[in-house]
């Protein structure tokens, strides 16, 4: 009924707008350039550095000023919800890519090779990034992470 | 070719790795981001329901403002009753006062091992303070009295605004609000260094209330201004204000610390506040004010006017008389202040108070007196209007003469508004100047303000505090107006950081994980309890989605009918999850989710539920009027004055309550048969969050350090 398909997409647009409203200082409907990651994906989505930069293009200013209004936004964030792209990373496929690191099988990984892979491969974690995660992921006395049980507290801790 | 091999295999091997880093970030990035939004939420949560608070503050004042005008008593016993509300924040004349608050007779016994003070103040008392503060040990009440004395006497003689200058002083450092944390204030010091001869210091207003240590901290900086009068500048905040003090617990803290000279020492306070300077002037170039400006800020003004008469700035309301003329006004938190300027002298300022029409059948005669008061008073402004003669009934205020009418050429109530506006103020993003209603007093004042204000007195920079940051500090308006906070962990551990506050990254023993948590689980049980104290609000509010009375409503109507009732503007879609935890089909159970907010809350059985609720939504209300109404502190008030507090309160705030409700409410608490009900005990049973509050994580002793940098070093800004 289309009705209901409107009330869906009503309800998606009041979710987006909640969500750029908390990071909207300002109150005047733009959000910093540099938040826009943390609102797409408190929204639910999983963009890659890469994919979140195609977004910006489509949000973005001819000439960037630094900020995103909300009109351009909106429009660009709500057929990503609808077309569910960015999807979750299912625990499983987590647990294989920390795997894939793991050259000898044994169940974890040393702290130096989880820094050499994160901050120099893939797309790269910065010096604070990386320590923060050291910070929750590292078990102190073996300098290791133990990514089994790094990945279950990690999971409870997103309820 | 086995090189070859080799190779493929690590080229395959490096891609794969390459995805799986790929993968690793682009998940961890999330859950980063996820944090964010629930640390911003949380913050969101803690800021609305505060303001909140706030705004209904001003309000309770705002009605007894307004009954103060308008009442007529017809009764003695009626007036009183009424006078002993209001009279109690009056000043005592000076030779009053010192014998009230005498100290001189007091005797420090030998046990006493703290420290003694002897006047004029050395630096090793200040040190000796420090010192003894620091072991938890409490300053003997007599020289607390004393010092409170030679405070006052010392700061009789300053302007309103102080002045300083860096020719004499190397450094100056500005604070903001410490709000009773003596650990941060510790710690600046440790940081900063002690104020001396080349040391100087701001402390930017709010010292006390909400922190466990206000009248430490009060010490300290009386002891310091008054060892280094030339080096150490105190501003007046909104909390340097006895009312606001019955509220948010510095009396409270003061009279459980002092309980035999609690009474006189919070006495001494009172007349303390109403002297500290209000504004505080860097080299003629940076202006300090604790709140902020407005559009129609008067430094000249702010210089000459008698500062010590407003003791409390939340009773500015004052009649004038004056030959022929007679104001009238009254800010009310809804609607503009109206000071409309008149040329000729017998003009006529009104803006009454918009009466709900009556529509509780239960009506006590209270309140239809009340009405008809109001009617009347209309009645005889319109005829004052018109006659342009003296008003023939002497009002009960006339009666109850308050502050010496003043000489000067401004009204009172003009001088009230700048000082309200410099203490209440908050900047805001967009252009012009709008009154604060969220505070419900001062304004929002946007950087057009502070442009034309700084080039009218020729300044360059606006510090000012009264809202708390993040990061303990923040630029606004192109960087000219700059708001420090200085009391770290303001709302809930891990909730802010104080400016100047700075601790080595070794002593990290929190994850950003664990801190945000348990700062989100404190905000959201404020805000269930919250929701609980709605709960009849919000049933009617859900019924009113459900038309075909199904008991389940969808999740997108449950926010919309949360919002329309609570009104804190707060993201609920984004906190729902929090909130809701099962639905069915995407349908939410109202009722079934309402019981469990309320078996959350426990509960007493033998108190009627819907009472329950009110009583609880507004306890803190209570709390203040039973204060204001226990003029001696002693506690305890009679019956009777309980059940006229209950009807007034009810009655203005449109609850609904019988007799045999207040009655059967009374009977359940234990009171001494003479009379007298300890209202302690009343509140006690209500103090079920407070309770949880600080069993769990809500402990300010055991402060955990943050990583944060010293943002602003020593110097002038």
């Amino acid at each position: 009924m289309a009705s209901r398909k409107d009330g869906a997409v009503a309800e998606i647009e009041k979710k987006i707008i909640e969500a750029f409203e908390v990071f909207d200082h300002e109150c005047n409907k733009t959000v910093d350039v540099r938040e826009i990651g943390s609102i797409v994906r408190s929204l639910g989505c999983f963009p890659t550095e890469a994919e979140l930069h195609e977004l910006l293009a489509k949000v973005e200013e001819e000439e960037p000023t630094g900020y995103i209004n909300l009109e351009k936004f909106l429009p660009v964030m709500t057929k990503v919800l609808l077309d569910r792209s960015y999807q979750p990373i299912p625990e499983d496929v987590l647990l294989h890519a920390f795997e894939a690191l793991d050259e000898n099988k044994c169940g974890y990984i040393t702290k130096e090779e989880l820094i050499k892979y994160l901050t120099e491969e893939g797309e790269p974690f910065t010096e604070e990034e990386m320590e923060d995660m050291l910070s929750t992921a590292l078990d102190p006395e073996t300098n290791t992470v133990r990514y089994r049980d790094y990945i279950s507290m990690m999971i409870v801790d997103e309820t | 070719i086995g090189t070859l091999f080799l190779k493929t295999w690590l080229a395959l091997f490096l891609s794969l790795a390459f995805k799986a880093a790929v993968l690793i970030q682009q998940w961890y990035r999330r859950y980063v981001a996820r944090l964010e939004m629930r640390r911003r939420c949380t913050w969101r949560i803690f800021q609305s329901i505060e303001y909140a608070c706030e705004q209904d503050q001003i309000k309770l004042h705002n009605f007894f403002s307004y009954l103060m005008d308008h009442f007529t008593p017809s009764s003695s016993k009626e007036r009183d009753f009424i006078s002993r509300m209001f009279i109690s924040g009056e000043s005592f004349k000076e030779a009053e006062l010192e014998k009230y608050c005498d100290y001189e007779s007091m005797e420090v016994p030998d046990s006493y091992t703290g420290p003694r003070l002897s006047f004029p103040l050395l630096p090793d008392h200040a040190t000796a303070l420090l010192e003894a503060f620091k072991q938890k040990q409490q300053l003997h009440a007599r020289y607390v009295l004393n010092l409170l004395h030679e405070t006052r006497k010392h700061l009789k003689q300053l302007p309103n605004i102080s002045h300083v200058s860096t020719c004499y002083s190397e450094e100056v450092t500005v604070c903001g609000d410490l709000h009773g944390q003596l650990d941060d204030l510790f710690f600046i010091f440790y940081k900063n260094g002690l104020p001396s001869p080349s040391k100087s210091y701001v402390f930017n207003g709010d010292f006390v209330d909400r922190g466990k240590q206000s009248l430490e901290i009060l010490i300290i900086l009386f002891t310091f201004l008054l060892i280094y009068p030339k080096e150490v500048h105190l501003n007046r905040g909104n909390h340097e204000d006895h009312m606001v003090n019955l509220r948010y617990g510095f009396a409270k803290e003061v009279m459980q610390k002092y309980k035999v000279h609690g009474k006189k020492i919070l006495k001494m306070i009172q007349n303390v506040f109403c002297w500290l300077p209000l504004a505080t002037l860097i080299d003629q170039k940076v202006l300090i004010i604790h709140g902020g400006i407005s559009d129609t800020t008067d430094l000249d003004m702010l210089q000459k006017i008698q500062r010590n008469k407003f003791i409390s700035v939340l009773r500015g309301k004052k009649r004038k008389e004056s030959n022929k003329d007679v104001e009238i006004q009254e800010i009310n938190g809804e609607s503009k202040v109206e000071a409309e300027s008149s040329e000729s002298e017998s003009d006529l300022s009104l803006s009454p108070q918009p009466r709900p029409a009556p529509s509780i059948t239960n009506r006590l005669e209270f309140s239809k007196w009340l009405r008809q008061t109001v009617q009347e008073q209309i009645e005889w402004c319109r005829q004052l209007v018109d006659s342009e003669s003296e008003p023939e009934e002497p009002t009960y205020s006339s009666v109850v003469s308050l502050t010496e009418l003043d000489a000067q050429c401004w009204t009172h109530q003009e001088e009230w508004k700048q000082i309200l506006d410099i203490l209440w103020s908050d900047p805001m993003p967009q252009e012009g100047c709008r009154v604060n209603t969220v505070r419900g007093g001062g304004c929002y004042f946007g950087p057009d303000v502070t442009d034309k204000i700084l080039e009218k007195y020729n300044l360059q920079f606006l510090i000012r505090s009264h809202e708390c940051k993040h990061e303990g500090y923040e630029f606004c308006h192109n960087r000219k107006v700059l708001t420090i906070f200085s009391a770290s962990n303001y709302y809930e551990i891990g909730s802010n950081r104080g400016a100047y506050y700075q601790a080595s990254k070794t002593a990290h023993t929190l994850t950003m994980t664990q801190r945000i948590s348990r700062v989100e689980e404190s905000a959201f049980r404020a805000l269930r309890e919250k929701l609980f104290a709605h709960t009849s609000a919000l049933i009617s509010a859900f019924k009113a989605y459900d038309k075909d009375n199904t008991g389940k409503i969808s999740l997108s109507s449950w926010a919309m009918a949360v919002e329309s009732v609570l009104h804190l503007g707060l993201p609920w879609r984004m906190l729902r999850p929090q909130l809701v935890r099962s639905t069915v089909d995407g349908m939410l159970e109202y009722k079934s989710w309402l019981d469990d907010l309320a078996m959350e809350q426990r509960s007493q059985e033998h108190i009627q539920s819907s009472l329950l609720e009110v009583i609880y939504r507004n306890r803190s209300n209570l709390e203040t009027i039973f204060r204001i109404i226990d003029r001696d502190h002693s506690g305890l008030i009679s019956f009777e004055e309980f059940r006229q507090t209950w009807k007034l309160f009810s009655t203005h705030m449109n609850i609904e309550l019988t007799d045999d409700g207040i009655d059967d409410l009374v009977r359940s608490i234990d009171f001494n048969k003479d009379g007298n009900i300890d209202f302690n005990e009343f509140l006690e049973a209500f103090r079920l969050f407070d309770a949880t509050k600080y069993v769990q994580g809500g402990n300010t002793s055991k402060k955990q350090s943050q990583t944060s940098e010293t943002v602003l070093g020593g110097g002038l800004f």
